[in-house]
C-alpha cells in the first residue's frame, strides 16, 4: 500500500444557516458526521454517492475550502486542518482542483495562455513569463491541444477542449494530489474517454494522487483504484474498487451497483431489485 | 406488419444561422404501436431535432428541407397550426429532460396537471382534479393530495419527474416523446423512473420515441433503437441485436467507450480517429448526392 499523502479523520461539516459570530454557533444541517478518508500517494481514490450524499462536501473540507466544526485534515504528515489562509498559501500549489463546469470555472475575459500561466508565476513555478510560456507549451503538447489555445477564450473551446484546459492548470504546477469533482459528466462518451484516458495517464507519469468524486460509479471503475462510497454524510463502504464492485459488503453498494444500466439486453433488470422508499422525499 | 404508428420518412433538416449546413440527413424511422423506439447519438447529432419536428417546435433558425412524418395517416409537417395544437397533448405528449424547468413554477401542481384534462377532454375542474389524483398514484405517489396541493419547488427531481410522467399519460396519448427523461436524475431514481415508464407504456400500449444518449438506458427500455451521427442514421435495428452485434464500426467505438463497472477495462477507449474519417467520407458523399439530386429535380 502506497504512503499516505492525505488523511482525514472524522469530518464533521455543517453549513451555517446565516453569515456572522453568533449565527454560526446555531448550525445549520449537518452534511457530514465523521467521516475518514485517506489518498496514497500516487493514488486514484473514487468517492462516490448520489446527490446530497456530501462527497462534494467531503472534496472540499479536504482541500480547506469548508472549516470542519470536527475533525482533523492531515496533508503530508501535516495537520492543516486549522492553517489560516495565508499559512495554506504554500500548499495551494501541491493540492489543485479540476472543476465540474470548465465553463464556469475559465475566466471568460482572458486567453487561456493568461489562465495557464499566471498561476505558474503566482506560485513562483517559473521566474519570468517565457518560462512559463514554455511550461505552458508542454503542457498543452501533453494534454492533445494546440500550442496556439494559448490565444484563445473559454468560449472558443468544446466541452473536452476546456476540460483539458482545466486538467492543464491543475497539474502544470506539479501538484502532489488533486481534486476531480464530476469532471465527466456533461461529455459525450467519446469526450469522456479521451478524458478519463489522459488523466490516467497523467496520474501514472507524475505520481499524483487523485480523489475522483463522481455520481457514476462505472466511471470510478474504470481510473480509480480504491472507493468511498458515500450515503447522507457518512461512508458506507470503502475498498479496493476489484473488491468492491465484485462483491459489495453494503446492501446501499449493492442496490447503487444493481441500478446501473448496463448497454446490454437483460429482460428482467427493470423489475429486479429493491425499490427505494421515495414517499418522503416529496 | 401492421401500418407504423410513427412514421419518419427521409426527413432533412438545415441550420439556417449556420451556412445551411445539413442537421439531418434523409432520416427514416418508424415507431410501431406499443413499441419504444431508442433515438441515440452524440451531443449535435440530430436527436432533439427530430423530437422537435414530430412535436412542431423546431427552432427558427432550423428549416427542414424534406420529409414527412406521419402520424395516424397524416403527415404532421403539413397540418396548420390549429390542427397540430389538436393532436399534441392529446395524442402525442412529452416527457422533457429536466424536471426542474419544466413545470411552471409559480402554479400548483393541481393546476398544471388538470389544464390539459379540462381543455383537451373537457372534464370539470372537479372531474379533472380526481383524475389528476388517480394519475399521481399510478405513477405510484403515495401521498397524492400533497402534492396536489404542492409548488414544483416543494418536490424532489425524482417526484418531479413522475408529475410530469403522469401529465404526459393523462390524455392515454398515443405516442410519447420522451427527451432523456432521466439524465438529471440519480440512478437509483433513474431506474424507478424507467420501470415507471415502462409499465405505463405496456398498460396503455403506447408507442413511444426515446431520446437517449445513454447505450445502458436504451438497452433497458427500447425494443429497437435508432443510431444518429450528425443527423444521418448509422444503424438500426432491434436493441438486443444491435448492442450484441453492431454492424456499423461507430456503434462497436460508442460501446466501446461506455465504461462498465463490470468491465474495467472500458471506458478509455474514444473513438478511433479512422472511424471518424469514415462516417465524415460517409456523410461528404451523402451530402455530394443530395446535392447532385437536388440540381437534377
Amino acid at each position: 500500500m502506497a504512503d499516505d499523502l492525505l488523511v482525514a479523520r472524522g469530518l464533521v461539516v455543517s453549513y451555517g444557516r446565516s453569515a456572522g459570530h453568533f449565527a454560526r454557533r446555531l448550525a445549520g444541517p449537518v452534511v457530514l458526521h465523521g467521516v475518514d478518508i485517506r489518498v496514497g500517494k500516487g493514488e486514484t481514490v473514487g468517492i462516490v454517492g448520489e446527490s446530497g450524499s456530501g462527497k462534494t462536501t467531503l472534496g472540499r473540507a479536504l482541500l480547506g475550502l469548508v472549516k470542519p466544526a470536527a475533525g482533523s485534515v492531515v496533508f503530508d504528515g501535516n495537520d492543516i486542518t486549522a492553517l489560516d489562509e495565508r499559512a495554506r498559501r504554500p500548499l495551494r500549489r501541491r493540492m489543485q482542483m479540476i472543476f465540474q463546469d470548465p465553463m464556469s470555472s475559465l475566466n471568460p475575459r482572458h486567453t487561456i495562455g493568461r489562465i495557464l500561466i499566471e498561476p505558474i508565476l503566482l506560485h513562483g513555478v517559473a521566474r519570468n513569463r517565457q518560462t512559463a510560456l514554455a511550461q505552458v507549451h508542454g503542457m498543452l503538447d501533453r494534454v492533445g491541444l494546440s500550442r496556439n489555445t494559448v490565444d484563445r477564450y473559454s468560449y472558443e473551446l468544446s466541452g473536452g477542449q476546456r476540460q483539458r484546459v482545466g486538467i492543464a492548470r491543475a497539474v502544470v504546477l506539479r501538484p502532489d494530489f488533486v481534486l476531480a469533482d464530476e469532471i465527466v459528466s456533461g461529455l459525450d462518451v467519446s469526450t469522456q474517454a479521451q478524458v478519463l484516458r489522459l488523466l490516467k495517464e497523467l496520474t501514472g507519469e507524475m505520481h499524483l494522487a487523485l480523489a475522483f468524486i463522481s455520481h457514476d460509479l462505472s466511471v470510478v471503475r474504470s481510473i480509480c483504484q480504491r472507493v468511498v462510497v458515500m450515503r447522507e454524510g457518512r461512508v458506507v463502504e470503502e475498498g479496493p474498487c476489484e473488491r468492491v464492485f465484485a462483491a459489495p459488503q453494503a446492501a446501499y453498494t449493492r442496490m447503487l451497483i444493481d441500478a446501473i444500466p448496463l448497454p446490454a439486453v437483460d429482460p428482467g433488470w427493470l423489475t429486479r431489485g429493491a425499490s427505494v422508499e421515495t414517499g418522503a422525499a416529496a | 406488419m401492421t401500418t407504423p404508428r410513427l412514421s419518419i420518412e427521409a426527413l432533412s433538416a438545415i441550420s439556417l444561422r449556420d451556412g445551411d449546413r445539413p442537421i439531418l440527413r434523409r432520416v427514416a424511422l418508424s415507431v410501431g404501436t406499443g413499441e419504444v423506439h431508442g433515438l441515440v447519438g452524440e451531443s449535435g447529432a440530430g436527436k432533439s431535432t427530430i423530437a422537435k419536428a414530430i412535436l412542431g417546435i423546431i427552432p427558427s433558425q432550423v428549416k427542414v428541407t424534406s420529409g414527412r412524418i406521419g402520424f395516424e395517416g397524416r403527415d404532421l409537417l403539413s397540418l396548420s397550426a390549429g390542427e397540430l395544437r389538436a393532436v399534441l397533448g392529446r395524442d402525442i405528449a412529452l416527457v422533457p429532460q429536466d424536471p426542474s424547468t419544466a413545470l411552471n413554477p409559480s402554479r400548483r401542481i393541481d393546476v398544471q396537471m388538470t389544464d390539459g384534462l379540462r381543455l383537451k377532454r373537457g372534464l370539470s375542474v372537479k372531474a379533472a382534479r380526481i383524475r389528476a389524483r388517480a394519475l399521481l398514484e399510478e405513477v405510484q405517489i403515495r401521498d397524492p393530495e400533497r402534492v396536489l396541493a404542492s409548488y414544483p419547488h416543494q418536490l424532489s427531481g425524482g417526484m418531479r419527474q413522475r408529475v410530469l410522467i403522469a401529465a404526459a399519460f393523462a390524455l392515454e396519448p398515443k405516442l410519447v416523446i420522451a427527451d432523456e427523461p432521466t439524465t438529471a436524475l440519480d440512478v437509483t431514481v433513474q431506474k424507478q423512473i424507467l420501470r415507471l415508464i415502462r409499465s405505463l407504456q405496456e398498460r396503455h400500449g403506447t408507442s413511444m420515441l426515446f431520446v437517449s444518449h445513454d447505450l445502458g438506458v436504451v438497452a433497458k427500455i427500447c425494443d429497437r433503437v435508432t443510431v444518429l451521427y450528425m443527423g444521418k442514421v448509422v444503424e438500426q435495428g432491434a436493441t438486443a441485436e444491435v448492442l450484441a452485434s453492431p454492424r456499423h464500426a461507430y456503434t462497436r467505438a460508442l460501446l466501446a467507450a461506455n465504461p462498465r463497472y463490470d468491465r474495467p477495462d472500458t471506458g478509455l477507449e474514444p473513438t478511433p480517429p479512422e472511424v471518424i474519417a469514415a462516417l465524415r467520407a460517409e456523410i461528404a458523399a451523402f451530402d455530394a448526392n443530395a446535392g447532385a439530386g437536388a440540381g437534377d429535380g
